[in-house]
């Protein structure tokens, strides 16, 4: 076990720029990746959980939060938002090669800038609100052999201790390991904080580091569309949405509510 | 059966007039921190304080301290220092959601703090600064009394020396904070001349009422103060400001704050507007689709992007140290007047629910009955434009 002090313990937070949740997206007509120009583009609201937890554990017991992003030009949005918040500095991996990345190649991508940082403690969101397949945070902790707590709905360290909450269908499981570590957050872990305009204002003198696929020590092979495990072939747009189902209320209204619950498992 | 015409490709308003390519990093991010703020903070709750005509007002001026937008435009003493464009910024989305929330951190920033920083001594300023930022003390501005509203040199609150000390008396009416403030920033002749006063409210002899039957700003505190002999020590007094001029010179950043605010109010209405006319059928068609509605929202759209474009004008004007009062008062004239029209079109626009607290929209046309009056009626806008373009002065 690698004894971390806790002063100097360095966390780096992954975040990830997604299209605005209620914006209306579109695939690109030449590849079907998502056309991320023509939609508002946000922080991953996930990935601002995983901020605001770094920013309580630096705040507890010192040391130095580092916001990770993997994305095209425009996410330097998302590191600044981050940065305001009140993370320390950024690193932006941004490289034309990665454009069409799937899960594998991104967790790669990562798993290289992670480890140039010398991460202590390295925290996701549980998952994007994009790509909704919450698996990036296990393979980055394989590629580089740290142990993985996801899902946690609390996060503690002590000493060169990582120790959280993994939420269960039953509950939670306490969960514990060494640091170096790697941990996913959910929803609701805590309340993110605003950026105030003092961090505005101080997010614009923070150190940004720009990296690509040669300073990441990737060949363009491994990463981007053409390496991608599967694509997306053909898409079609949801059907709408059907008329609902009106109940006229002749004193059986509540059974017929309850009924219809039921039979959508929500009851 | 008319088919319902495809609303696909509809822009915002304000990408119609590509308002983003004139805002830096800094600007979008103080924008989407206060409009997320107003979206989460404010919107579920204003039409029912605007119902009850009560807020939260402390607890709101702590939250809004903890987001910098307190005096943020301000250097020093806690304040966040941001360019001026920004706090325009931040003063046009707190008013999207109501021109009461605005008017509170109006008169807390640029009134009360700007008041205190501009001409008051280093000892006043760490003394209240500090805490007036963070929102753990709220400030309020008595300029205006019962017999002296557009003419403030009529006003008859007098400060006499008593020893070493000073003793106000007084009533000023229509005080925005007045009833929540722990400290009053009062105007008040000493010999003839006007001087700025720092009032505790604790102060014996102060009191403060709020005043009943609002129809407009009812999310907001306004209140009368009386001042029956109210003695403070000798540096109650603001140092570095005498005149008229002092307490202009903050009414001039106030409504620098509005020129941006009244854009946010129309915008507001412009959107309930939009959606309204989207879903809303009659005739068996979305009224979007009438001719007249889209004149409509044609104009309602130019008005609020032009009313956009003067008032980033002016903040860059401001931040280069170039803006002077009149034009101040050009934006203020053009932009309330603009926002007022606006709010009624999308009032009729929104047909019955158009008059329901249900939609911003009511809401926002009456509060504007307010912004359209303080700060500088229209009228008085009007005469310092006439004045700025004759050289003649027709006040009186
Ligand atoms: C909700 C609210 C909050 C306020 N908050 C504050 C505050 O925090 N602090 C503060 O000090 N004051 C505050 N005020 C007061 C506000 O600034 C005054 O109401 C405003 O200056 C107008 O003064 P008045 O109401 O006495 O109107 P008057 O000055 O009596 O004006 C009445 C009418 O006469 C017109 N008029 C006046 N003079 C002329 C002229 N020379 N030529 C042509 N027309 C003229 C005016 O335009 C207006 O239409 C507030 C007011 C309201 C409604």
């Amino acid at each position: 076990m690698r004894e971390v002090d806790s002063e100097t313990m360095k966390i780096v937070v992954c975040v990830k720029q997604v299209p605005d949740s209620w914006a209306e997206k579109t695939l690109r007509p030449s590849d079907n990746t998502l056309d991320r120009e023509s939609v508002d583009a946000v922080m991953n609201e996930l990935d601002e959980y995983a901020v605001e937890e770094a920013l309580r554990l630096q705040e507890a017991q010192g040391g130095e939060v580092v916001v990770l992003s993997m994305g095209p030009s425009q996410a330097t949005d998302t590191i600044r938002k981050a940065l305001s918040m009140g993370a320390d500095a950024g690193v932006h991996v941004v490289d034309d090669g990665l454009h069409g990345s799937d899960a594998v190649a991104t967790s790669l991508a990562l798993a290289k800038a992670i480890e140039a940082q010398g991460a202590d403690l390295v925290i996701f969101g549980s998952e994007s609100t994009d790509a909704r397949m919450s698996v990036v945070p296990a393979m980055v902790a394989e590629r580089l052999g740290l142990p993985q707590l996801t899902f946690s709905s609390s996060v503690a360290v002590d000493g060169g201790t990582v120790r959280t909450n993994r939420v269960t269908e039953y509950g939670y499981d306490v969960v514990e390991a060494p640091l170096p570590a790697l941990v996913s957050v959910v929803e609701k872990i805590n309340e993110p904080r605003y950026p105030s305009f003092k961090g505005i204002m101080a997010a614009k003198k923070k150190p940004v580091q720009t990296l690509g696929l040669a300073d990441l020590g990737v060949a363009a092979g491994e990463v981007g569309l053409g390496a991608a495990w599967s694509v997306v072939a053909e898409a079609a747009a949801r059907p709408p949405k059907a008329k609902g189902t009106i109940v006229a209320d002749d004193g059986s209204g509540g059974v017929a509510i309850a009924d219809y619950l039921s039979a959508q498992k929500f009851i | 059966m008319a088919q319902a015409p495809s609303t696909g490709g509809a822009i915002s308003p304000t990408d119609l007039y590509a308002i983003d390519s004139l805002l830096a990093d800094e600007h979008r991010d103080v924008r989407d921190t206060v409009r997320r703020f107003a979206d989460e903070r404010i919107r579920p709750h204003v039409a029912g304080w605007f119902e009850a005509g009560d807020l939260p007002a402390r607890e709101l001026a702590r939250e809004l301290g903890g987001l910098g937008v307190l005096g943020m435009h301000l250097e020093g003493y806690g304040c966040a220092g941001t360019d001026a464009t920004s706090y325009g910024l931040a003063c046009l989305e707190l008013e999207a959601a109501d021109s009461g929330i605005r008017s509170l951190v109006s008169v807390q920033g640029s009134l009360a703090m700007y008041a205190i920083h501009a001409y008051g001594s280093d000892e006043q300023r760490e003394r209240w600064l500090p805490g007036m930022a963070r929102g753990e003390h709220i400030g309020c501005f008595g300029l205006t009394e019962p017999d002296a509203g557009s003419d403030p040199g009529s006003m008859r609150t007098t400060a006499v020396r008593a020893g070493g000390d000073w003793v106000l008396r007084g009533t000023k009416t229509w005080i925005t904070n007045g009833t929540v403030a722990d400290v009053a920033v009062v105007w008040a002749k000493v010999e003839g001349r006007v001087h700025g006063f720092l009032v505790p409210t604790d102060s014996p002899g102060f009191t403060a009422r709020p005043i009943p039957h609002k129809l407009s700003l009812r999310a907001s505190v306004t209140a009368e103060l009386a001042l029956d002999d109210v003695r403070l020590p000798g540096d109650a007094l603001l140092p570095g400001g005498a005149g008229l001029s002092a307490p202009l010179g903050c009414l001039a950043e106030a409504r620098y704050g509005i020129v941006f605010g009244a854009v946010g109010a129309a915008r507001e209405c412009l959107e309930a507007a939009l959606a309204y006319a989207a879903a809303r059928e009659q005739f068996g068609r979305p009224i979007a689709g009438f001719q007249l509605t889209q004149r409509k929202l044609a104009e309602m759209a130019v008005a609020v992007g032009n009313g956009h474009l003067l008032a980033l004008h002016l903040g860059r004007l401001k931040d280069a140290g170039r803006l002077t009062p009149q034009q101040v008062s050009v934006g203020k004239f053009h932009n309330v007047a603009a926002a007022l029209q606006v709010a009624r079109e999308a009032r009729a626009l929104l047909g019955g629910n158009g008059i329901s607290l249900e939609y911003p929209v009511i809401r926002h046309m009456t509060n504007l009955e307010s912004v359209f009056t303080y700060e500088g009626t229209h009228d008085i806008h009007t005469l310092v434009i006439g004045e700025a373009l004759t050289g003649i002065p027709a006040y009186r």
